[in-house]
């Protein structure tokens, strides 16, 4: 069929349907395999319409809960995580998870229902100004006026939210929009004129990459969450090991570029390995890879890479400058870009003085803690987690301490089996997200790493877990205390420990007992071989509480303000 | 310095929420915006006076705003031949002294008196933002009791000079 034909077919065969019937037809044709969801008031038409759909709706136990499964879900397979929350209440619970998606550039497709369009603006029962409120927080956001939209729309957001630099839309669909009934084609044209994104880099930016390249004699790739957005490790490997590249990662890149690589640096930034830090800090020529330069990585944006040029591929033109002045600027798709470079096969650096250094700083200076008999310290308790899934798992954490001790010591060797909230550092995400990190890789060893604090926020969706009998391996990193804030009161504030201490807290083993869940208490080393061991022997899911060494501090580090090359704590 | 944006978007709902909302987020400040229907159906004009530090900032700008999906085009024109105005209405006290000074300033200026009170004049000036505030500076002895500004409304000249002096408008 020509092209033409298939057009003119298309065009024929409107059917007549209501909104909410209009989105179901919408997730099929999308090949949606799973929705988190909650339903209320202003979503009961397209509740009712999801009842013996066919659709697989997963029930959140709170809407926080069903957005960050969302994300876990669009880490780990690259397609848009789905969401459905009510009016109101529902959709503002969902705001965090938005801000949180947008700036790790997550793709998800959010639904939120609205009141009816007749009582819009009135303060009417559970309304609330979504589109307003998450502006600036998504991509892009939709409100539906009329049922015949819908298919376009639906067809435009799952576009905008895996196309480009991926991240969240939101349609927010009127109550009587779900109900009315309009007439639509059922695989409308979309209608984007402003958004172009651009995947093919420009051929004379590449080559004046990699002319840069052959003339360096410490160059360095920084790679970031974006090689993994572009499924480009594969590539990124291929082209270090062409040019002979030391590659340092993000904290959200970390798993696109082999750990145990002879190439591979570290990962960079406020707690990244020194060898990295220093990387960044002496090289002459930086590539970063789809990486947005966040503070967190760079520290004092003054010091940093100081003698570098810096060559930047992004598929986000705005990124590029943004914070780091940029000489060579590729906008394209970071493995599109990967592939012309491997293919222009240009003149090798000459950097072994370079790559002997960095071996030299990563051997003398690599991560270290203090042992204390049976002591089970937080440090450990990665390596012991590596051990025990052979670095095979998808692990899950949330924010604070135990995150950044899971960066440092679990040893990514694959894409894909890290979930994080980097750029947000949201609390409470690291439940939901293995629930939505398992569920996209049913077979997968799912490890949840979340600190006690943490997972006293989003601990509600445990009945998720327990009902669909999800095989997560919950490790509660149990400090006794907000870690991070305790860690930051120590070092900055003079040990004034105010509101960081968690003494009182509940048995997490009852709890989790309480949904349901196999738990164990862990207090030493001995106890968690032996529970660890167990658990990932376990087909059900299991939490592990365990104790570890509540003052231990995260090194090394770089202090706020401070420049990447002015770490504390690099040597015992 | 100061940069002018032109931007071309839809006219959908949301869509200037969506761009000075950008502005906030990013901690940009407007001096003014205006917006209105293009040449082309169901597309606005929009023109934004900004107030930045340097030529990066109004780059940076650029790029945000051309990943709104709604936002089909945007031209920093700050350093093009363009032409350029605004609309002042401005009411100014006016006694039997007074007032025929007054007159005798709207003229160089081609203002117009669009009302008259017993106390004031209502004027309407156009042109370009410095020969606005030239004709408000000038009023102000006199007294101004309100002030209406429209904000610059822009595009580039037909033929763009090579150089990069500012073509003065001639009203
Ligand atoms: C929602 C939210 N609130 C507050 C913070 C600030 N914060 C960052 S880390 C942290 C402590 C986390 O404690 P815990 O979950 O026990 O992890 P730990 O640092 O002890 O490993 C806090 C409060 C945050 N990141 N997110
Ligand atoms: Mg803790």
């Amino acid at each position: 069929m020509t092209q033409k034909a298939v057009v003119a077919e298309k065009k024929v065969g409107k059917t007549k349907k209501s909104g909410a019937d209009f989105l179901i037809d919408g997730l099929k044709k999308q090949k949606v395999e799973v929705i988190f969801g909650y339903p209320g008031g202003a979503v009961l038409p397209i509740y009712d319409a999801l009842y013996e759909s066919g659709v697989f709706h997963v029930l959140a136990r709170h809407e926080q809960g069903s957005i960050h499964a969302a994300e876990g879900y669009a880490r780990i397979t690259g397609k848009p995580g789905v969401v459905i929350a009510t009016s109101g209440p529902g959709a503002t619970n969902i705001v965090t998870g938005l801000a949180d998606a947008m700036i790790d550039s997550l793709p998800l497709v959010v639904f939120t229902g609205q009141v009816a369009t007749s009582v819009i603006g009135s303060d009417a029962f559970q309304e609330a100004d979504i589109l307003g409120i998450t502006t600036p927080i998504t991509k892009h956001n939709y409100q539906v006026r009329k049922p015949e939209d819908l298919p376009r729309i639906i067809k435009e957001a799952f576009y905008i939210a895996s196309s480009g630099r991926p991240g969240p839309v939101l349609i927010d669909i009127p109550k009587d929009v779900a109900v009315l009934e309009g007439e639509a084609e059922a695989d409308p044209e979309m209608d984007l004129p402003g958004y172009q994104p651009t995947l093919q880099p420009n051929y004379l930016q590449i080559r004046k990459l990699v002319e840069a390249v052959s003339g360096a004699k410490r160059p360095v790739i920084l790679a970031g969450a974006g090689v993994l957005h572009a499924k480009a490790s594969a590539e990124l490997k291929q082209y270090a090991e062409q040019q002979g590249i030391p590659v340092v990662h993000t904290l959200l890149g970390l798993g696109g570029f082999p750990a145990d690589h002879p190439l591979f640096v570290g990962m960079g930034g406020m707690h990244g390995i020194y060898a990295a830090n220093m990387a960044l800090s002496k090289c002459d020529l930086l590539i970063n890879i789809g990486a947005r330069f966040d503070d967190r990585l760079t520290g004092n944006l003054a010091s940093f890479a100081p003698e570098a040029e810096v060559a930047h591929i992004d598929i986000d033109p705005a990124e590029i400058g943004k914070n780091v002045p940029t000489k060579i600027p590729v906008v394209g798709d970071a493995r599109e870009a990967l592939v012309q470079l491997i293919a222009q096969n240009g003149k090798n650096p000459d950097a072994s003085e370079w790559i002997q250094q960095i071996k030299d700083w990563k051997e003398e200076f690599p991560y270290w803690y203090e042992e204390n008999g049976n002591e089970l310290k937080p440090q450990k308790l990665m390596e012991m987690l590596h051990e025990k899934t052979n670095g095979d798992a998808i692990v899950v954490t949330d924010v604070g301490q135990h995150q950044m001790w899971a960066a440092q010591y679990y040893t990514f060797n694959k894409p894909n089996a890290w979930v994080t909230s980097g750029g947000l550092g949201t609390m409470g995400f690291c439940v939901p997200a293995a629930i939505g990190a398992q569920l996209a890789q049913p077979d997968a060893t799912v490890a949840a790493v979340v600190g006690d604090a943490g997972f006293q926020m989003t601990s509600q969706e445990l009945g998720v877990i327990a009902e669909m009998n999800l095989p997560i391996k919950i490790i509660i990193v149990n400090n006794h205390s907000l870690g991070m804030v305790r860690q930051w009161q120590e070092i900055f504030y003079k040990g004034r420990y105010s509101h960081s201490l968690l003494p009182h807290q509940p048995s997490f083993v009852k709890l989790a007992e309480a949904y349901g869940i196999k738990a164990y208490k862990v207090t030493t080393i001995d106890e968690a071989e032996e529970k660890m061991a167990e658990a990932f022997k376990t087909d059900g899911p299991i939490l592990l509480d365990m104790n570890v060494t509540p003052d231990e501090n995260v090194y090394p580090m770089v202090a706020p303000g401070k420049g990447i090359n002015e770490m504390v704590g690099v040597k015992k | 310095m100061k940069g002018i944006l032109s931007l071309l978007v839809n006219n959908r709902p949301g869509v200037l929420n969506r761009i000075t909302n950008l502005f906030s987020k990013r901690n940009y400040n407007i001096e003014s915006i205006t917006v209105g229907h293009s040449e082309q159906e169901g597309i606005s004009r929009i023109t934004v006076v900004v107030q930045v530090d340097d030529e990066n900032v109004i780059e940076q700008m650029t790029k945000q705003l051309n990943k709104q999906i709604d936002v089909l085009k945007v031209t920093d024109i700050t350093s093009q031949s363009i032409v350029a105005r605004e609309l002042a209405l401005l009411k100014v006290v006016a006694t039997s002294q007074t007032r025929s000074e007054i007159y005798a300033l709207i003229e160089p200026f081609r203002g117009s008196v669009i009302d008259v009170s017993k106390e004031s004049l209502t004027i309407q000036i156009t042109g370009e933002t410095d020969k606005i505030e030239a004709f408000i500076e000038l009023l102000k002895p006199y007294g101004i009791k309100e002030l209406a500004r429209t904000g610059t409304t822009a595009f580039p000249r037909g033929t763009q000079r090579s150089t990069n002096n500012k073509s003065l408008s001639i009203v």
